[in-house]
C-alpha cells in the first residue's frame, strides 16, 4: 500500500448522508482524518456514529446523492469491504468460533494471498504485539478465552494486516473497568508506535478524551463539534456537547451591556454575571452559558472574591465521591448548581459546609463557556 | 392432605437426582415399553426357527442371519444404500440453498418456513398416491408434455428408480431444510462482516465461515434424511413397482405376505447394525474435517 502524499487526508467524508427507510442515520457529515491520527466518533446511541464507521468499512453505501467517502484519496462509495483494505475490530469481537486463535489471525493474510512462509511469522508477531504468548494461545479456540483475551485476538487479527486505517467499534465496551483503562493506554500506544490511523467509535466520553487526538461529537446524525479533547471539553459549541462531555451547569440570560471588554448577562431573576467577549454576543440576545463544576467554588454569601461571578443560594446536598465532593446549591429561579470541590480528606480537614447552609457559588468570568446554540 | 403433599414436594426439591428421575420417568417408560421391549422380542424371534403356520417354534438358530447373505438380498441391500445416499445428497444440494434463502428472506421468512412444513398437513400415503397421478403414463406430466408437443409418446416415469428417487427426495426434503435453516439462522452476521472486511469475497466467505458454521445443521439434516430413507418402503412400493424393492419392502413382505417373521426380524437387525455403523463412520469423518470437531 502506497503512503498518501503528506498532508493529504487518509479519510475524507464529504457531505455524506445515509438514509434507512426515511430515517437519516447520517446527515451531511464532513470531516478529514489525517495519517496516524487517533480519531474518535463520540455520541449517544442512535447518533449515527456506528453508521459512519460502517460507511467507512463498506458495509453501508451512502445515499445516491449522499456525498463522497474517500479512502487514501479514492472515492470508495461503491467499493465492497474486501476491496477497501481497511481493518476493523468489532464490538463483540466477531472471532470465528470454529477457528483457533492462530487461524483467526491468519484469516485475513490468507484471503489477501500472503505467501505461506510469511504467515506464521506475522501471526506470531501480531500476537506478541497484543501481548498474547503465541505458544500458549495459538491453538486455543475463542470459546477457551476470557473477554480480554478475545479482545486482544480481535485486535491482532486486524493489526496483522498492517492496515493504513483501523476501525474500532466500541471494542472495550464488554470488558471490566480496570482492564479497559489498561487497554485504552495500550491502544493509544499502538497507534503512535505503528503510525496506523485509528478511527474509534465510542459512547464513553472519558474513553474518547483519554485516547483521541481529535473527537467528532455526533448528535442526531450530524457532527455537533469536531476538535481536540481540550477544545471540546473546554469550549463546547452547543449545550448538547457541554452536557454529553463532562458535567456542566447552565445559565440563561439576556446580553445587557459591555464593560471592560466583558459582557454582562442579566438573568430572568435580575441577578447578573459577566462573560468574556465572544463573537456570537450582541446586545439584547438571549444566550446560554455553561460552567464546569470544577471551575466553580462555594463561598459564604458575603465572601465572594472580588471580580468573580456569584449566585446566592442554599446548599441542598453534599455528595462524597472520593477524589472530589459535589456540593449542590439551589439558586432561586436558576435551579441546582453543582460545584466540584477537591476532597482534602474529610476526616482530617472536613468541608466547612453542611446541608441547609446559605452559600454562594462563585466563578471567574473567563470560565464561562458561551454556547452558540441553545 | 396439604402437609403430606408439601412434604413430598420438599423432599423432591431437595434432591436434584430425584427431580431428574421424575422428569425422565414418563418418557423413559414410554421408550422402554414401546421401543426397547419390541426390539428385544424381535431379536429373540430372529434367532428362533420359523413356525410352519407363521410365528416361531422353540429352539435356537442363526439360519435367518445366514440366509440374508444370499446375493438376491445383498442386491436389495446395496440398492437401498445407494438410493438412500443419492437421496441424501440430492436433498442436501436442493435443501441448503432453500434454507439459505429463507434465512435471508426478511419478512417472508415465516411464510416460506410455513410452506416448507405445509406438506406435513396431509398424510404421506395420500401425497405419494397423488404422485402416481402425476407420473403415470396417462398422468399430468405426460399429458402436458404431449400437449405442448415436446414428446410424441408417453414417457415411462412411474415404476422406475427415477420415480422412487423423485418420491424420496420430495418426502425428505423438509428434514434437510429445517435443521440447516436452524443453524444458519443462529449464524452471527457480524462474523460474515468480519470475514468480508478481512478480504474474503462472497465465495471465500461462504466456504470458510458460513458452511463450516452451518455444519451441525448439515449433519443433522443428512442423518434425518439418510436413516428414514434407508427404512422407507412406502415410496418404493407405490412408485417403484415390484422389481426394484428396497430393504424396507423386503422386511415388510416377510412380516406380511411371506409370514416369515424370524427372517424379517433378522433382516431388520442387520440393517440396524449397518445404519449404526454408517452413522458412526459418517460422524467420525465429519469430526476429522477441519473445523468440524470445533463445533459443539
Amino acid at each position: 500500500m502506497t503512503a498518501p502524499p503528506k498532508g493529504q487526508p487518509v479519510v475524507q467524508f464529504a457531505g455524506v448522508s445515509k438514509t434507512f427507510a426515511d430515517v437519516k442515520a447520517v446527515d451531511n457529515v464532513s470531516f478529514d482524518i489525517h495519517k496516524g491520527e487517533f480519531f474518535s466518533l463520540l455520541g449517544p446511541s442512535g447518533c449515527g456514529k456506528t453508521t459512519t464507521l460502517r460507511l467507512l468499512a463498506g458495509f453501508e453505501e451512502p445515499d445516491e446523492d449522499g456525498g463522497e467517502v474517500r479512502l487514501l484519496g479514492q472515492v470508495v462509495n461503491k467499493k465492497r469491504p474486501y476491496e477497501r483494505r481497511v481493518a476493523m475490530v468489532f464490538q463483540n469481537y466477531a472471532l470465528f468460533p470454529h477457528l483457533t486463535v492462530a487461524k483467526n489471525v491468519s484469516f485475513g493474510l490468507e484471503q489477501r494471498k500472503t505467501p505461506k512462509a510469511e504467515i506464521g511469522d506475522r501471526v506470531r508477531r501480531a500476537l506478541e504485539m497484543v501481548r498474547l504468548k503465541p505458544d500458549v494461545f495459538s491453538g486455543r479456540l475463542p470459546s477457551q478465552l476470557s473477554g480480554g483475551q478475545r479482545q486482544r485476538v480481535a485486535l491482532a487479527r486486524a493489526l496483522v494486516l498492517e492496515p493504513a486505517i483501523l476501525l474500532l467499534d466500541e471494542p472495550l465496551g464488554a470488558i471490566d473497568l480496570k482492564l479497559r483503562k489498561e487497554m485504552q493506554l495500550e491502544l493509544k500506544a499502538l497507534n503512535k508506535q505503528l503510525g496506523t490511523t485509528f478511527i474509534y467509535v465510542t459512547h464513553d466520553q472519558e474513553e474518547a478524551l483519554t485516547m483521541s487526538d481529535r473527537i467528532a461529537v455526533m448528535d442526531n446524525a450530524r457532527v455537533a463539534q469536531l476538535g481536540t479533547p481540550a477544545e471540546i471539553y473546554e469550549n463546547p459549541r452547543t449545550a448538547f456537547v457541554a452536557k454529553f462531555i463532562g458535567e456542566s451547569n447552565f445559565f440563561e440570560g439576556r446580553v445587557a451591556e459591555r464593560s471592560n471588554g466583558q459582557w454582562v448577562i442579566r438573568q430572568a431573576n435580575g441577578q447578573c454575571f459577566q462573560v468574556p467577549n465572544h463573537p456570537s454576543l450582541t446586545e439584547g440576545r438571549e444566550v446560554r452559558i455553561a460552567v464546569r463544576p470544577e471551575w466553580m467554588d462555594v463561598c459564604g454569601p458575603d465572601a465572594v472574591p472580588p471580580g468573580e461571578n456569584a449566585l446566592a443560594g442554599v446548599i441542598r446536598e453534599i455528595i462524597y465521591l472520593g477524589e472530589t465532593m459535589h456540593v449542590i446549591v439551589t439558586v432561586p429561579d436558576a435551579g441546582d448548581v453543582t460545584v466540584a470541590v477537591r476532597n482534602e480528606g474529610q476526616l482530617i480537614k472536613p468541608l466547612q459546609w453542611k446541608r441547609g447552609d446559605p452559600a454562594a457559588v462563585a466563578w471567574l468570568p473567563e470560565d464561562c463557556q458561551v454556547l452558540e446554540e441553545a | 392432605m396439604a402437609t403430606l403433599r408439601q412434604r413430598a414436594l420438599d423432599w423432591i426439591y431437595r434432591r436434584p437426582e430425584a427431580q431428574a428421575w421424575a422428569l425422565l420417568g414418563p418418557g423413559a417408560f414410554w421408550l422402554l415399553a414401546f421401543f426397547l421391549v419390541p426390539i428385544l422380542i424381535m431379536f429373540v424371534y430372529s434367532v428362533m426357527p420359523r413356525g410352519i403356520y407363521g410365528g416361531v417354534d422353540r429352539g435356537f438358530t442363526l439360519e435367518h442371519y445366514a440366509r440374508f447373505f444370499d446375493p438376491l438380498y445383498l442386491e436389495v441391500l446395496e440398492r437401498t444404500f445407494l438410493w438412500s445416499i443419492a437421496c441424501t445428497v440430492i436433498c442436501l444440494l436442493l435443501g441448503y440453498p432453500v434454507a439459505y434463502v429463507i434465512v435471508r428472506a426478511g419478512r417472508w421468512r415465516n411464510l416460506l418456513l410455513f410452506l416448507v412444513i405445509l406438506p406435513f398437513w396431509t398424510s404421506f400415503l395420500v401425497r405419494t398416491f397423488a404422485m402416481i397421478f402425476l407420473m403415470r403414463d396417462t398422468g399430468l406430466i405426460n399429458n402436458w408434455l404431449l400437449k405442448l408437443g415436446i414428446i410424441d409418446q408417453s414417457l415411462t416415469i412411474l415404476y422406475t428408480p427415477f420415480a422412487v428417487m423423485i418420491g424420496l427426495v420430495y418426502g425428505f426434503l423438509p428434514f434437510m431444510v429445517l435443521p440447516i435453516y436452524a443453524s444458519l439462522e443462529k449464524l452471527d452476521l457480524s462474523l460474515l462482516e468480519a470475514a468480508e472486511v478481512l478480504g474474503a469475497r462472497p465465495s471465500a466467505r461462504f466456504r470458510r465461515v458460513t458452511l463450516p458454521l452451518s455444519m451441525p445443521g448439515v449433519v443433522a439434516g443428512c442423518l434425518l434424511v439418510f436413516i428414514p430413507a434407508l427404512g422407507s418402503f412406502l415410496t418404493s412400493d407405490l412408485l417403484g413397482g415390484a422389481k426394484e424393492m428396497m430393504i424396507g419392502n423386503l422386511v415388510q413382505n416377510q412380516f406380511s405376505a411371506a409370514r416369515n417373521w424370524p427372517f424379517g426380524s433378522a433382516a431388520s437387525f442387520i440393517v440396524m447394525a449397518l445404519v449404526l455403523a454408517a452413522v458412526m463412520i459418517y460422524l467420525r469423518v465429519k469430526d476429522q474435517t477441519p473445523g468440524g470437531s470445533a463445533l459443539k
